[in-house]
């Protein structure tokens, strides 16, 4: 299924790196049975513009994980399509690389199979190419030392960054980050951010890149699309217009602080929502560790 | 640091991994706790079931007081060792559970997969097994003696049925259990159906596997013990280290029960070890340094 396609991305990647776009056009999707249905996310529009890193945030529990299985063909929308350079997504394919939550490297494989498992898998990439690319890859995230460790010998940060290699190796038209740099401590997250961000601003792939974290939404971000309370709507596009490259004394800015002013006051809007409506649940997740 | 060409205390320490095996075994500190431990309780088991010897019959401890001592278990049993019989006991037991255990892991290992991975098959096939597994092994035993024609393929299909279910159980619960990113990620990469069941499904429901493993064995030797001292001796279905117990016990010789009861213990250990090691070797990523 996924093989009849591979040739025409191959060529179309290559040639069309950071020039992709996706489009949301109309999107609903809803869980649960016929007669109880949850809508999770209705009616959304949102456009990911080419050679852009577009982040999403949202109150938690508002549906950003659903639209990053939507966008990566894990799931299908109930209404609504979804455009990648306007065509339609219909399933999972390499043009679309996630890095998960948490990390979601295959614990059996050493770094280095992680890393060649997808170009394995299909045997686009072989032998000496495949090694060589392999190996500029591990230098990149500096892991050449690591590549014959295990992910479970990995530290969290060097976990990321192999994920990282795993996803570019496949060569997307887009990658898409879901809250990549959870579950790391605030060091490593500092680092991985700032390594990351390096990283896209060298050849500016097209991103769409999931967070919960404001600051982090602001340091990385072309254009941040803030989502409403479930069922998940686009509130506020804000775009980001500090300069590139960046660095983190720039989120001390006026510019940067205006930005996280007008978003804190949507996102607390919205998380007052769930509360009133008896998810408070999701209240204090958001905001009970601010709040102390 | 100073001078590295010199030999010296410092400089083989630096280096553990120029050491013998045998100096590392040494060194395992874990072994020798656990030596200790024995030994300690040993002791212990000698002096509480010495009491009464010493100090007169009213100072027996219970219990322990009636036990043979371990120096006299450990008399019997250099009398026992030499004599084929006993080592024919051993391999009638140990050939009976490696043959229900292998068969029930040559089955069951598939049957598991097959029901995590398929919808069909689990619909069909789910609810049959879920019947038939809380049937304890023993419970098949008059059944089995009059469906199968010999004692000891009837011995043998309960074993199998004692490591049988529990490993297939585990090996659904680990397949089901693999996370989904895993096989996103995958699938995202272009794999095809097959490679997510050889590269993810097979792998991830490894160490499910070798849990399932693990319980069966100890499963399979409750089964093969009890068949045995249910069957008696003679040679269809007969001897084993249950009757060489059983047999002990009617011949009145406490001490023999008890080098009986430690063989089996031994046995189970050796099983149980081999499974481990071989877990070790199959899922090296599960090693953490």
């Amino acid at each position: 299924m996924a093989q009849d396609t591979l040739s025409h991305v191959k060529e179309t990647t290559a040639s069309r790196a950071g020039q992709s776009k996706v489009e949301f056009r109309h999107v609903s999707k809803a869980y649960g049975e016929e007669w109880d249905l949850e809508p999770v996310i209705e009616n959304l529009s949102v456009d990911v513009l080419p050679g852009e890193l577009t982040v999403i945030v949202g109150p938690s529990g508002c549906g950003k994980s659903t639209l990053v299985n939507l966008i990566a063909g894990f799931e299908k929308p109930d209404s609504g399509k979804i455009l990648l350079d306007d065509s339609l997504v219909t399933g999972p394919a390499r043009d679309r690389m996630v890095v998960f939550q948490e990390s979601a490297l295959i614990p059996w494989q050493t770094t280095y199979e992680n890393i060649v498992f997808g170009p394995k898998l299909r045997g686009d990439l072989k032998g000496k190419a495949l090694r060589a690319e392999a190996e500029h890859l591990l230098v990149k995230v500096g892991l050449s030392e690591f590549k014959n460790k295990y992910p479970l010998q990995l530290s969290g940060g060097m976990q990321r960054r192999a994920e990282l290699a795993r996803a570019l190796i496949n060569n997307p038209r887009i990658m898409i980050m879901d809250e990549p740099f959870r579950g790391l401590d605030a060091m490593s997250r500092g680092l991985m951010q700032e390594f990351f961000l390096r990283l896209f601003e060298e050849n500016r792939r097209t991103n769409l890149f999931v967070t919960s974290e404001i600051d982090e939404a602001i340091f990385l971000a072309d254009r941040i699309v803030v989502l409403s309370n479930r069922p998940a709507q686009v509130r506020e596009v804000i775009e980001v217009n500090l300069p590139r490259p960046r660095d983190y004394k720039m989120l001390n800015s006026p510019e940067a602080y205006e930005i996280k002013r007008e978003a804190m006051a949507i996102l607390h809007e919205e998380a007052m929502k769930s509360f009133k409506s008896g998810s408070g649940a999701d209240f204090a997740e958001t905001y009970g560790k601010a709040g102390n | 640091m100073t001078d590295i060409a010199q030999p010296s205390h410092t400089g083989a320490s630096a280096m553990p991994k120029k050491r013998s095996r045998l100096h590392n075994l040494a060194a395992n500190k874990s072994l020798w706790r656990g030596i200790t431990a024995i030994a300690v309780f040993l002791v212990i088991w000698e002096i509480g079931a010495r009491w009464d010897e010493w100090f007169g019959k009213e100072w027996m401890i219970p219990g322990i007081g009636l036990i043979p001592p371990p120096s006299d278990v450990f008399e019997v049993w250099l009398t026992v060792l030499p004599k084929p019989g006993y080592w024919n006991s051993w391999y009638q037991s140990l050939a009976r559970v490696l043959s229900g255990f292998l068969s029930a892991m040559i089955i069951g290992i598939p049957f598991g997969l097959a029901l995590a991975v398929n919808k069909y098959f689990r619909d069909i096939f789910f609810p049959p097994f879920e019947i038939l597994r809380p049937i304890p092994p023993l419970a098949w035993v008059p059944a089995s003696l009059i469906f199968w024609p010999t004692n000891e393929m009837s011995i043998a299909f309960v074993t199998f049925l004692g490591a049988f279910f529990t490993i297939v159980i585990n090996v659904v619960g680990g397949a089901r259990t693999i996370d989904v990113r895993y096989l996103r990620a995958a699938q995202s990469m272009g794999a095809s159906q097959w490679d997510l069941f050889s590269k993810i499904i097979l792998p991830g429901t490894l160490p499910s596997i070798f849990t399932g493993a693990a319980v069966g064995m100890g499963i399979t030797w409750e089964v093969v013990l009890a068949a045995e001292m249910i069957s008696g001796g003679g040679t269809q279905g007969g001897g084993g280290l249950g009757f060489f117990i059983w047999n002990s016990y009617m011949g009145g010789s406490l001490e023999q029960i008890v080098v009986g009861m430690i063989s089996i213990g031994i046995a189970g250990y050796l099983c149980s070890s081999a499974i481990r090691m071989l877990g070790d070797w199959f899922m090296p990523w599960r090693r953490l340094f």
